[in-house]
């Protein structure tokens, strides 16, 4: 049976805090790509937020319990692509990522397992509701997650491969897991770490080298100790008020590294200061609350599952983003959601919201 | 199907999220972003200061606007010495990365070894971080390119426009106008330095080191605005250069030229004077060096080359050379005698040679009877043996100080050499003894103890010749320094300097006339003689080593005696004094006296030219140039009818 949907439910205000959000994208890779051979991004952006939105409207429309029930073949598609990239993926600085569709359309898979993968774990952990996961269950949450993280790391990519993770914790957060549980694996994680920094070999180097120069900023010359710190002078040199639009001496004058994916905060906050940041922060701060509430006030137990997983993943993004850029975190080339410019990136988000609509138009049992 | 069943019995379970976790989330979101936004608290209130800071050292970068040394000319305004437009590399340290992975690279494309760079990073360790430090200087195009290719990769690297000095080829005049260099650790040490920075480039020698506060200058920097790849995207402000001061030197070209070709192929030195004003006309030193190997950096191959040159080809001898002066001495011996009227009277009769406290002192002729007249052209030693045991050291001494012998000349030239005049009194100073008279027999003849250099030895005789007004010489105008910089000068370089020596007319008379029959027939420099010039001098074979039995005997090789000349035009008041000096050259009337001969002819020929090229013109006659305020008692040459006091002079026709 069909649920009622309605559009009077859909959710105008988190649109109105979206769009704010995108437009403030916009501006701001228009102002960091204004004086470089990146010109017209901002363009680009604008293109895949149209694109986003009318996904987001698509996929709206789709009763989510269609999805949650699609989710192993979706979980195995997933994985195919993954083998994918490995195989026919084009080679890019040291790592294959994308898959080349022709026509300038680069498409990477790993952005989209991460939708897989908030539904898969949504499936698993309503498939086990009703008691507390047992050893077991633990086991088959990780093997589900890990699989696909273990693809992405050795493609590799790091930063993308680590935001699988927040949707397990998720998972297991709500999925009434035991403090016991929690306590030993955490050991297990501290020891796995153990073993992988002894061996060395876990990590590329420069993996390595993001972590260290996270530590010690003076320690890595070239890099990641540099991108640190450039990062924190525009971030600090934009005061109060900060430098104004399109002033940003740093974004301008090139000394910001990727100032309009990575780093586009530090240059928001460069030119608009402490007074802008803090305000994008509340505006991510609006945006995570009203999808709590959308979790809250779900119908069922699949549909909050979805939507934390979406709050898990941005929560994690934007925690990762932005300490990079205030130097409280190590560099990973995690992007900014919404704000960072990046087609994969940006579908997924929009594509993750339409979930989130889906899961708020169908808090009606009828 | 069963997968539609499957969800329908699942979608039956009422089970729903633990309300208290979520709410529990909330909170973590807000703690989260909370904890970020202390992370720009801190960034951007608490260091908002220190950041900006670094935001401007990211883009602003102070440029050296090197000045331009100035010129070099002679008197008449041609160029001797020009700057040439050079490309140099140095290295910022501004950027936070650290530079020493980029070592091999810039190595590399520098072509430079990479210890050199890690030296020169030391050596820069402790000055402050946005000084520029001087990789490479004067870099080929190909190291050029390399910058300009790697301006992404080595974003420190960044190069400068400077202006280098251009030299004239083959060392011409490279003594008189030395050379400049970067000033070294022990340099910047002295208090000599006190106003200079590491880097900078300083007259190291002649001229170029005496002016260098005129040449060098006030470099300039501009405030640049950079992005991160060191390019330049605009100018905040700038401090303008201001160029150094073209320098006009007394020297005149033609004569330079016709010195340096005369001393081709001789050890020594020449050096040309007016005796009017102390200006100086030529100065050449051999064996040469070439200044230009200094322009950029030295190598050690040359250095060592041209410092262990026996020949001393550093040495501006000019000043520096302190050799005994044979011959030439007897025209101060003359002054000696005749001042203090002894000489008049003497008639000694020469066998070669005298026998003088047991010794037997060789000349090396028989003069048979000869008087002063006589003695000077014919260069009678036994003559000068007499007067010197009538006349005694200390009165020799008192002459030859009076003109200048055992003092530096104050000519504004660093390391000049004050040579040696002995009395009684320096002998006792110097070595704790008691004077000899037989000492005296030989520096009567210009050997012995008493040592000269070229210079002093042409302001002396110069001055002789010039009723005694002996004056300092000099190879910048006066009139066109700053005052405070003419008094600096004179106090840095102190010297026998403006001098008048009283000389009886009647004895000025006699030493010129004598001095002019030396190239004259009879005299020893008789073969030199230039018709239509009024050319006088004396010449000196001065020997190197001493020789047993009083036999006086050439020499050989490097115990061969040096050959001196000193010649002037006119024979009174000349308007050119030329001393040279032949290092090993054998007789001064056949090595070293052609030499003054072809330099006095080319001045004199000039001056010619040029009064028949103003007579033409115009039919004012030359402005007299009075010489200096007549003294007491001793006309200038007005009194002769030959000569009158003024420039026109030496172009006159001998009068027999």
């Amino acid at each position: 049976m069909s649920r009622f949907s309605s559009y009077r439910d859909f959710d105008w205000m988190l649109m109105g805090l979206v769009s704010l959000m995108s437009i403030i994208s916009v501006l701001e890779i228009k102002s960091a790509t204004l004086h470089t051979r990146f010109r017209g991004f901002d363009h680009k952006q604008i293109g895949f937020l149209l694109v986003g939105l009318l996904l987001m409207f698509l996929i709206s429309r789709i009763d989510y319990h269609r999805l949650v029930d699609i989710a192993p073949w979706v979980y195995a598609i997933g994985i195919l692509l993954l083998l994918a990239v490995r195989l026919v993926g084009t080679r890019v600085a040291g790592g294959k990522r994308w898959i080349n569709l022709g026509g300038g359309v680069h498409f990477q898979p790993s952005e989209w397992v991460k939708l897989v993968l908030i539904l898969v774990m949504a499936r698993f952990f309503w498939g086990i509701a009703g008691r507390q996961p047992g050893w077991m269950d633990i086991a088959k949450a990780f093997a589900l997650i890990g699989v696909p993280m273990g693809l992405v790391l050795i493609q590799p990519d790091l930063g993308t491969a680590l935001t699988y993770f927040p949707i397990l914790v998720a998972g297991l957060f709500l999925g009434r897991i035991r403090v016991r549980q929690v306590i030993v694996l955490l050991l297990g994680f501290f020891l796995l770490i153990g073993g992988a920094w002894m061996s060395g070999k876990r990590l590329k180097p420069y993996q390595m080298a993001r972590l260290t120069s996270f530590i010690d900023p003076g320690s890595d010359p070239r890099g990641a100790g540099y991108q640190i710190l450039q990062s924190k002078i525009a971030v600090g040199s934009g005061g109060l008020w900060g430098k104004g639009t399109n002033q940003g001496t740093q974004t301008q004058g090139d000394f910001l590294p990727i100032p309009y994916t990575d780093f586009i905060f530090a240059a928001f906050c460069e030119e608009h200061g402490f007074v802008g940041g803090v305000g994008v922060l509340l505006l991510y701060f609006l945006i995570l609350m009203r999808l709590i509430e959308n979790a809250q006030q779900a119908a069922d137990m699949p549909g909050a599952f979805l939507v934390m997983g979406v709050v898990a993943v941005l929560l994690f993004q934007i925690v990762v983003n932005i300490g990079m850029v205030v130097g409280l975190m190590p560099v990973t080339g995690i992007p900014l959601p919404l704000m960072s410019y990046g087609g994969s990136s940006i579908l997924f988000t929009f594509l993750a919201l339409g979930i989130v609509m889906n899961v708020r138009m169908r808090r009606f049992v009828n | 199907m069963a997968l539609i069943a499957k969800s329908e019995r699942l979608s039956d379970r009422d089970e729903k999220v633990s309300a208290n976790k979520l709410h529990a989330t909330q909170y973590i979101v807000v703690l989260v972003l909370a904890v970020l936004a202390a992370g720009m608290w801190r960034l951007q209130i608490l260091g908002v200061d220190s950041y900006r800071m670094l935001a401007e050292a990211n883009r602003v970068r102070k440029q050296p606007v090197t000045a331009p040394r100035g010129k070099i000319f002679d008197r008449e305004g041609r160029i001797l010495v020009d700057n040439y437009p050079s490309v140099s590399c140095y290295l910022l340290r501004e950027q936070v990365k650290d530079l020493s992975t980029d070592i091999p690279m810039i190595a590399r494309g520098l072509d430079l070894p990479v210890e050199q760079i890690q030296a020169t990073l030391r050596r820069y360790a402790s000055s402050p971080k946005y000084q520029l430090i001087p990789l490479k200087l004067d870099i080929t195009q190909d190291e050029q390119a390399f910058i300009e290719a790697h301006r992404n990769e080595l974003p420190e690297l960044e190069t400068f426009d400077e202006q280098r000095r251009l030299y004239p080829r083959d060392g011409f005049a490279a003594h008189l106008i030395g050379y400049v260099g970067e000033l070294s650790a022990e340099d910047l040490n002295s208090s000599k330095y006190d106003f200079y920075q590491p880097g900078d480039v300083v007259g190291k020698s002649g001229v170029e080191e005496t002016y260098d506060e005129v040449l060098r200058g006030t470099d300039g920097s501009r405030d640049v605005i950079v992005d991160s790849h060191g390019k330049e995207v605009g100018q905040l402000g700038q401090q303008l250069a201001i160029p150094g001061k073209d320098l006009r030197l007394t020297i005149d070209l033609d004569v330079q030229r016709a010195a340096e070709l005369a001393m081709e192929g001789h050890n020594g030195a020449l050096v040309a004077m007016d005796p009017h004003t102390g200006e100086i006309l030529a100065m050449v030193s051999r064996p040469t060096y070439d200044p230009n190997q200094f322009s950029v950096r030295l190598t050690r191959d040359y250095w060592s080359q041209i410092v262990n040159d026996p020949d001393h080809p550093m040495m501006n001898k000019t000043i520096q050379a302190q050799l005994a002066p044979g011959s030439t001495f007897k025209i101060i011996m003359s002054l000696a005698g005749l001042e203090e009227g002894v000489a008049q009277s003497m008639r000694v009769m020469c066998n070669g040679g005298g026998t003088f406290y047991g010794r037997f002192f060789a000349c090396d002729a028989h003069h048979g009877m000869v008087d002063i007249d006589h003695a000077i052209p014919w260069s009678c030693d036994t003559f000068y043996y007499t007067l010197a045991n009538k006349l005694g050291i200390d009165t020799i001494a008192k002459y030859a100080t009076e003109v200048g012998l055992g003092q530096k000349t104050g000519i504004d030239l660093p390391d000049e050499a004050a040579g040696t005049m002995p009395s009684t009194a320096w002998k006792l100073k110097t070595q704790h003894e008691k004077w000899y008279a037989g000492e005296t027999i030989s520096v009567g003849i210009g050997q012995g103890a008493v040592q000269v250099t070229p210079l002093q030895l042409a302001r002396a005789l110069g001055g002789i010749a010039s009723g005694g007004v002996l004056k300092r010489p000099h190879v910048v105008f006066p009139d066109e320094l700053p005052p405070d910089m003419v008094s600096a000068i004179d106090s840095t370089f102190p010297g026998s300097g403006d001098r008048v020596v009283p000389i009886t007319p009647e004895n000025w008379e006699t030493i010129t006339d004598a001095m002019a029959a030396t190239l004259g027939p009879g005299g020893t420099a008789g073969a030199v003689h230039l018709e239509g010039i009024d050319f006088a001098g004396k010449t000196g074979t001065a020997e190197v080593v001493s020789h047993s039995a009083g036999a006086k005997s050439l020499g050989t090789g490097n115990e061969r005696a040096n050959a001196w000349f000193v010649g002037m035009a006119p024979r009174r008041n000349p308007d050119i004094v030329v001393a040279v000096l032949c290092e090993h050259g054998g007789w001064g009337a056949e090595a070293a006296a052609p030499l003054a001969a072809q330099v006095i002819n080319a001045f004199v020929t000039k001056q010619r030219q040029r009064e028949g090229n103003i007579l033409r013109l115009t039919n004012a006659s030359k402005p007299a140039a009075s010489p200096a305020p007549s003294p007491n008692g001793v006309p200038t040459a007005s009194a002769t009818p030959v000569v009158r006091p003024g420039a026109a002079n030496a172009s006159a026709v001998k009068q027999p």
